[in-house]
């Protein structure tokens, strides 16, 4: 451990680092993620520790356990380094081969590397794997290469750099010009300019001012800041300490999900030895600024993602947001100018003081500058974390990067934005990924997440899913959501269950329009968004549910009808055997028949046919 | 002072008020339910919105709340806020149908029947009785509990609350009389908060009143000396 | 309201809280669910008398957020989530076969007080989906036929002790 208080010191702890690092010394990376740990991840690495030691190459082969690669559908992820072998779904069986055959002899395993869904062919090189070509790793480049439990890796790839040029090289009010040169907005979903939001803080009253580093990630299939914390937390926290500078804040806040815990427990490890190497606390690197850092674990409310809601959190108080004006640069916690920004936006920080401005906003669109991490989810071949520049097409994403949708199924739409957010269909995919232009087709951005839905998905019980979300998370205190969302899922739920009556539609719509117009916060204003966005591409869904009570994708249970085709029914009384209900009858060998009034319709017999026999509708 | 135009007209303002403060000073009508004057403005009915002028087109606002700026182009009336108001007050009939009040605002407001059913409670979840125990009498007796459709006030695990002094100020601010108070022989119970206090005479003055502990140290203190 | 709870047992997380100093309701409060499996009522009206803040306040909070409980958890909480990426790949038929079987609806507890079901809205793990989380002990790609395997193996653990 060094106290490092001087810029000085950090540049020779720097090079000693690098230094006593050999760049061709083999290392073992592997993704201990929370995903590749449900995957077996631990006891992988633990084979890879054991069998090194076993041979003896304690000292001349690394084994480092990172944080999320990002290609979350294969792993356990395991990379070689310097060659840059990428192998996928690691066993703990595979290890000894891969110790022997890869690491010490340069071999590569076949059948661990990752083949081309196509032609079939092996691509060896993570570069070179599809999923990743495509994509620019500016805030996830170091997933793979770091321990983020020890901050000597991240000081050895050039972390804590940008503070010391912040700090010592530039005035607040040149770093916050930097940033807004830099062109980089809010990464939460609002897309707020962050140099023009800092600003304000530091343009307002008061000497006591807070930053706060929102992690409360709670979209549903957004996992994007998870990654960023347990992987890499110390590049937020270096954001954080920069943007501190910048105000004039000298303490900070992570409000952080409790359902993260190993991102939880990442971030107190980096906090604790930044503070130990003096990046955090009093004096920072010589130059008289002091800030310290606080972790305020969640307590299970996603309306706390919403700034006023959280800081009213964090001061003990129910999870209630309040109205705007004030907004928080003027008033926010305890009554003080607050700044408030998303993980991945304080993540970008480093990078945009270290490269500047003028390289920062060469990537992306006109209005859309940097990268943007999206989670890509459900119906997805490539399931994972995806960064690529602004004004990438969802197509891309999709297709080239995502590796399209399994069994051959049709794309329907993707869902950005989560509870807030829109689909956008299949139709309308060469869409690039900016702010400006989803808002045109009637979605956002989001925080990232985006949620693939193959032909099997019903777009009517998808927007009612979104809107039960909402109604167990409203906070309760505005009519419009409270009573307003309630409503709208009453008749959603009706809907889905055959109970869908003309005017229903109308009488979304409207109640779409009032919430959206006069919730007090984000979360009822936004709330209406998957219906709006649903009966705008897929009315006919909706219309089919009311007129036909007709399910056209057949998940609505009351909707769907189940029966034996009897050509193709060979009596095995397979289904007879398993139906839950006994709804089934028929004597072996013959024809089955299933009783519509006993059918609950669970879908076993269509699951367990061999024979194709049974028909849904 | 500042100026403002609110329904076309300009009117000066002081600075630091809320649109509904100037709009009351100049005899301009909207509705508010969740808001009371002795308050902190809480915003939550939204039925006092009204529509600003912004460069992203027209907003609403709700005027308890937002402040008064200079130059702000406000209207308390337009088709915009009548139709937000209205279906706000729906949504309220939809909850509470047996509330006079309601019933009266919804009439107003040009709403006949909802068309969903969301329970019957009077209860509107305005906040005004947790607000004045809290800022004006500071007993915090009571408190919003639950989270969404299931919010409720409520004294601390619903059995009583050692703190609630029996001042009914909750009884008498209540839009929709909620809460219920039963002032009978010298017995007061706020049965809602589990409130229960007995009447004592006064031993100066002889008249009853109701006798928190803290309010009996008081009376012995005053007795000391001469009143 | 008179608390019968041993304060002794809290004075490690009362210590230097007392009074209004330094430190937050919310953050002792995790302790104690942690703790206790459950806010325990005569904890939370020690806590708030310590803390200087009204009980009002304290049991608002105990009642606005999913982490805390005012009823016991069962010895094993088993969370399915329920966020849309799980959803879209199955998550529903997982969560009918736990609450089937063990007989209580998502949000309560077994009578034997062995098992809480809950749902969970997305713990990021979405490559996985549909995941459950027993015991802090995470299984993902679950279908019916693999929860009855896990509830098999968590029913057996409960039999042998």
């Amino acid at each position: 451990m060094t106290m490092v208080q001087t810029l000085e010191i950090l540049n020779s702890l720097k090079q000693n680092l690098l230094a006593s690092r050999d760049p061709d010394k083999p290392r073992i990376s592997v993704c201990c993620g929370t995903g590749c740990r449900v995957h077996g991840s631990m006891d992988v690495i633990e084979a890879f520790r054991q069998e090194i030691d076993n041979r003896n190459l304690s000292g001349d082969i690394g084994v480092v356990g990172t944080g999320c690669h990002g290609f979350c559908e294969k792993g356990p992820v395991v990379v070689l380094k310097p060659s840059g072998i990428f192998y996928q779904g690691v066993a703990v069986d595979d290890v000894a081969e891969i110790v022997a055959e890869s690491v010490l002899n340069g071999t590569v395993i076949d059948r661990l590397t990752y083949a081309d869904p196509t032609s079939g062919a092996k691509i060896v090189r993570e570069e070179d794997v599809p999923f990743y070509r495509k994509q620019q790793r500016l805030v996830l480049d170091l997933n793979g290469d770091i321990d983020p439990t020890n901050i000597e890796d991240y000081v050895a790839f050039g972390g804590y750099t940008a503070v010391g040029k912040a700090l010592h090289h530039m005035k607040p009010e040149g770093v916050i010009q930097e940033v807004v040169e830099s062109g980089l907005r809010g990464r939460g979903g609002a897309g707020f300019p962050t140099g023009i939001k800092w600003r304000l803080c530091r343009e307002a009253d008061g000497d006591t001012k807070y930053i706060i580093c929102n992690a409360d990630e709670g979209d549903p299939g957004a996992y994007m800041d998870r990654s960023i914390m347990e992987g890499n937390p110390h590049r937020v926290l270096e954001g954080m300490i920069i943007g501190a500078w910048a105000i004039g804040a000298h303490e900070g806040y992570v409000y952080i999900r409790n359902e993260y815990p190993l991102a939880v427990e990442n971030l107190r490890i980096a906090i604790a030895q930044a503070q130990a190497y003096g990046f955090v606390g009093q004096n920072i690197l010589g130059s008289g600024f002091d800030f310290s850092v606080h972790i305020r674990p969640g307590s299970g409310a996603f309306v706390c993602g919403e700034e006023t809601a959280l800081m009213a959190s964090i001061e003990d108080r129910i999870g209630e947001p309040r109205p705007r004006p004030p907004y928080p640069a003027e008033s926010g916690l305890w009554g003080k100018p607050t700044n408030i920004n998303n993980v991945e936006t304080w993540a970008n920080v480093p990078i945009v003081i270290e490269r500047g401005a003028d390289w920062y906003s060469q990537i992306g669109t006109e209005e859309s500058k940097g990268t943007k991490i999206f989670s890509l989810v459900g119906n997805i071949n490539n399931t994972g974390l995806v960064e690529v520049p602004m004004g990438t097409t969802l197509s891309e994403i999709i297709y080239d990067i995502g590796g399209g949708i399994p069994g051959d199924k049709e794309c329907k739409a993707v869902q950005l934005g989560g509870p807030s957010g829109g689909c956008v269909p299949r139709e309308h995919f060469d869409v690039p990924i900016d702010f400006q232009s989803l808002q045109k087709l009637g979605a956002i951005m989001g925080s990232g997440g985006m949620v693939v839905c193959d032909e099997d998905t019903c777009m009517v019980e998808f927007a009612r899913y979104f809107m039960d979300f909402v109604q167990q998370e409203s906070c309760g205190k505005c009519v419009p959501c409270r009573l307003g969302t309630k409503a709208m899922l009453e008749v959603l739920t009706a809907i889905t269950q055959g109970e869908g009556r003309e005017g229903d539609v109308a009488y979304l719509e409207e109640l779409a329009t009032q919430i959206s117009r006069s919730s007090l916060c984000g979360l009822g204003q936004t709330a209406p968004n998957p219906v709006l966005s649903t009966l705008r591409y897929f009315r006919d869904e909706y219309e089919a549910h009311i007129r036909d009570k007709r399910c056209p994708a057949h998940v609505c249970r009351p909707l769907i009808r189940y029966s034996v085709d009897a050509d193709k029914c060979t009596g095995c009384g397979r289904c007879l055997r398993n139906c839950p209900a006994e709804a089934i009858s028929g004597a072996k060998k013959e024809p089955h028949t299933i009783d519509q009034e006993k059918c609950i319709r669970c879908g076993s017999c269509y699951e367990l046919c061999k024979f194709d026999a049974i028909g849904v509708e | 002072m500042i100026t403002l135009s609110i329904d076309g007209r300009d009117v000066e303002a002081t600075e630091g008020s809320t649109i509904l403060e100037v709009a009351r000073e100049h005899g301009i009508e909207i509705p508010t339910l969740c808001y009371h004057e002795a308050l902190e403005p809480y915003g939550s009915c939204r039925l006092c919105v009204v529509e600003l002028e912004t460069r992203r087109g027209p907003l609403l606002v709700a005027s308890c709340v937002y402040p008064a700026e200079e130059g702000a182009v406000v209207k308390t009336n337009s088709e915009m806020v009548r139709d937000s108001r209205r279906i706000t007050a729906e949504l309220l009939l939809s909850a509470a149908p047996n509330a006079r009040v309601i019933r009266e605002l919804a009439t107003k407001l040009g709403v006949t029947e909802p068309r969903v059913g969301l329970g019957d409670n009077n209860c509107i979840l305005c906040g005004l009785c947790v607000r004045a125990c809290r800022e004006i009498v500071r007993a915090d007796a009571i408190s919003l509990v639950n989270r969404g459709f299931t919010k409720e006030v409520s004294a601390p695990f619903e059995i009583g609350s050692n703190a609630c002094i029996g001042c009914t100020t909750c009884v008498f601010v209540c839009p929709t009389a909620a809460i219920k108070l039963e002032d009978v022989l010298g017995n007061r119970s706020v049965h809602d908060w589990g409130s229960d206090f007995e009447a004592t005479a006064c031993k100066i003055c002889g008249d009853h009143y109701l006798a928190p502990e803290f309010a009996v140290e008081t009376e012995q203190s005053l007795g000391e000396r001469d009143v | 309201m008179q608390s019968t709870f041993d304060a002794s047992e809290l004075d490690d997380l009362l210590n230097g809280r007392r009074d209004g100093g330094n430190g937050s309701l919310m953050d002792v409060l995790e302790e104690v669910q942690a703790r206790y499996r459950y806010l325990p009522r005569d904890a939370l009206i020690l806590i708030s008398e310590s803390m200087g803040v009204p009980l009002s306040q304290t049991y608002g909070v105990a009642t606005f957020y999913n982490a805390f409980s005012l009823e016991p958890k069962g010895r094993h909480v088993i969370s399915v989530c329920t966020g849309t990426a799980c959803m879209v790949r199955g998550a529903r038929k997982v969560l009918e076969r736990i609450s089937e079987r063990l007989g209580i609806q998502p949000g309560e507890t077994t009578e034997d007080g062995q098992f809480t079901l809950e749902t969970v809205n997305c713990l990021g793990a979405c490559a996985l989906g549909p995941v459950v989380v027993a015991d802090g002990a995470y299984s993902g790609e679950m279908t019916s036929a693999k929860t009855d395997v896990l509830l098999r193996e968590l029913l057996t653990e409960v039999e042998t002790v």
